[in-house]
């Protein structure tokens, strides 16, 4: 059993080997999510309404679910509530996807659940990672998301930028482009400051949407672990006193 | 007489209830030494009635449906979003199951290790772990099938992958691989037939494999951490083993203070993190299942990766990939011929030699290390790793006649020890 323990212990390093081989990634931003700080939910709720609900849809969303943020059926129904006129309806978009799927080449994905299959922090990157690309369609081209469909659609607020690369030779002495800064080439309504705060309520939004029950669920969690912990001590002494007399 | 008792003779009279509850707990001798790792079997009881009991809520909301809805989502992916948003208490029923899928295979792994280091498939207990193989088989059938349920691109491309490998048998894999998919590609009639073996046909298979472990077992006597037989000592006027103990209440007792504490580390997972890092539930599953784009990386969920690292490790053959999958499927039905490949005049752990205990080790490292290379995406490095672990894997049982039969065990004792 002893050498069993002692290979087992190596075995928790095999992740560290892992890690140490893997692969680069992109650097993504950490996103501020905070699912309890409903006024940046509710400030989030009107920016995904606003820029984000044209395209995409969120059909497992319900606009009366947004009364979990605080807001009463009648602040949705004056201000968040343009596609519909029922507040119990799903956030639906008006075109066909299959009409979409012709004019951007993909259909805009649906962003319900966006945040549990890309991560918070992929889309707070993704969102502030727009730059301008002549040779694209759309004239907009994206640092994590290269030959993305979408274009920029919060420029107005962040403003035009540019990105600027340099070259570097990995250990195959092969030549890549990478990444090495943005440009502000031409200014937006906010500050840079203050876009990548809007983009954080609109990403902590996001992660609340993608699960709205997760309040509760941590809720629940800590009331079925105070009982469960209770329960421990009822059945500790049960199992001691039917035990006390086996030898 | 009471009431109460008039009632119990007359059912008696017509079916052996009170024989029954006798026969299974409150005079079944269990060995009076069980530790820690005799709480796997009922906790595997346990998540088994978990899943029956939340599987029959999900089906209530679940669709079994490929089609497109009117926003262009898989009517099964957004069925199971409906369960997490509009069913109430759907997201605690739907966590309960996914998280209980993945402790059902934790329990049922620590609990065949404790047979491996108990020799509680030694004889006379060999049907016994026959038919736990055949349960173990049946879980990952049922798994299997499960996964293609919520139908997003980990479970279509998943499917599609392990599907295909039946492609693989010569002659007949083209038509079998057809045969299980029902539709040239994974689509709705897939999803159909699994749904309808997920919720039908696998749990009765279980159901009844579970019965027949357990009659077995309350045939033969359950073994202990000393692997020596507590039937040979009997209170010459009791007939009762001496170190044995009623069933019930001594370990229905002691059973519920393991439930406790499982269901401490499980509702942990289930309330504060689900998805367990994602291997529990995976990113890419929350992506509706896309037929036309294949994900950069597909693996199966954690708990068959060491199987799929064993496949992945055996090069392609004659252009064919059946080398692989026949060594896969060998790894897994390998666990049957267990009571024959141990030679050693002992059972337990505790009076084998060291010989025994370090295969054991090496084959404790190969199946984690090969469950860990499965999850990660192939490079020649891995694949060389993969193959090395697989060697130890297959030479822990094909080496075991010989290692079993020069090792050097200590005497046993007569009674059980603490």
């Amino acid at each position: 059993m002893k050498t069993i323990k002692h290979l087992l212990t190596l075995l928790a390093f095999v992740p560290l080997l892992a890690a140490a081989s893997g692969g680069e990634q992109m650097h993504l931003d950490k996103a501020p999510v905070n699912i309890n700080d409903q006024a940046s939910l509710q400030r989030g709720a009107k920016m995904f309404i606003n820029y984000c609900l044209n395209c995409h849809s969120a059909s497992y969303m319900r606009y009366s679910r947004l009364q979990d943020l605080g807001l009463t059926e009648q602040q949705i129904k004056d201000n968040l509530l343009f596609a519909t006129d029922k507040i119990g309806d799903t956030m639906n978009v008006a075109f066909n996807y299959r009409d979409s799927k012709a004019w951007f080449g993909a259909a805009p994905p649906d962003l319900s659940v966006i945040a549990r299959s890309r991560g918070a922090d992929w889309l707070y990157t993704y969102l502030r990672s727009f730059y301008r690309d002549d040779s694209r369609p759309t004239g907009w081209n994206n640092i994590v998301f290269d030959k993305v469909g979408m274009p920029h659609v919060m420029v107005s607020l962040q403003g035009e930028q540019i990105a600027h690369f340099k070259k570097e030779t990995d250990h195959e002495g092969k030549e890549h482009e990478v990444f090495e800064r943005f440009e502000l080439v031409k200014a937006g309504k906010v500050s840079q400051a203050e876009y990548d705060m809007n983009v954080g309520d609109l990403v902590n939004y996001l992660a609340w949407m993608a699960e709205p029950a997760q309040n509760k669920r941590m809720q629940t969690g800590l009331l079925v672990l105070a009982f469960l912990a209770v329960f421990f001590v009822v059945a500790y002494y049960l199992k001691k006193e039917f035990w006390k007399d086996v030898h | 007489m009471n009431a109460l008792q008039k009632l119990l003779g007359w059912v008696d009279d017509r079916f052996p209830l009170t024989a029954t509850w006798k026969a299974h707990l409150s005079e079944y001798y269990a060995p009076k030494n069980f530790n820690f790792w005799y709480f796997f079997g009922s906790l595997a009881l346990l998540v088994l009635v978990l899943q029956i009991v939340t599987g029959i809520f999900l089906v209530m909301h679940y669709k079994p449906d490929g089609s497109l809805n009117s926003a262009g989502v898989p009517v099964a992916f957004a069925s199971v979003e409906y369960i997490m948003r509009d069913v109430d208490w759907g997201w605690l029923i739907r966590y309960l199951h996914s998280t209980g899928a993945s402790a059902f295979f934790i329990v049922v792994y620590l609990h065949m290790f404790r047979g491996l280091i108990y020799g509680s498939f030694r004889k006379p207990r060999e049907l016994i772990w026959i038919f736990g193989v055949i349960i173990y088989l049946a879980l990952m059938a049922e798994a299997f099938m499960g996964y293609l349920l919520p139908w997003g691109q980990m479970s279509y491309w998943g499917a599609q992958v392990i599907i295909n490998l039946f492609s693989a048998v010569p002659f007949i894999g083209e038509d079998l691989s057809l045969w299980i998919r029902g539709d040239f590609v994974v689509g709705d009639a897939t999803l159909n037939r699994f749904f309808s073996f997920h919720v039908i046909a696998v749990p009765l298979v279980l159901l009844a494999l579970v019965a027949a472990h357990l009659v077995a077992l309350h045939e033969v006597g359950s073994n202990n951490p000393d692997g020596i037989e507590i039937k040979k000592k009997k209170n010459p006027e009791t007939g009762i083993p001496l170190d044995g103990i009623p069933f019930h209440p001594y370990y229905t007792v002691k059973d519920i203070l393991g439930v406790v504490v499982f269901l401490i580390v499980f509702s942990a997972i289930v309330f504060f993190a689900p998805e367990l890092g994602g291997y529990f539930l995976e990113a890419n599953n929350f992506i509706p299942a896309d037929p036309l784009k294949t994900p950069a990386h597909i693996a199966p969920v954690w708990y068959f990766t060491p199987y799929y690292a064993i496949l992945r490790a055996v090069p392609p053959m004659f252009g064919s990939q059946f080398p692989g999958v026949l060594l896969m499927g060998v790894a897994v039905l390998i666990f049957f011929a267990l009571p024959w490949l141990d030679k050693a005049p002992v059972k337990s752990i505790r009076y084998r030699g060291a010989i025994y205990k370090w295969f054991l080790a090496a084959f404790v490292v190969s199946f984690i290390g090969l469950g860990w290379l499965g999850i990660l995406p192939a490079t020649p490095l891995y694949t060389w790793i993969a193959r090395v672990l697989s060697l130890v894997y297959f030479a822990f049982f094909l080496l075991m006649p010989w290692y079993t039969k020069i090792d050097k065990t200590k005497p046993e004792p007569e009674r059980v020890t603490g």
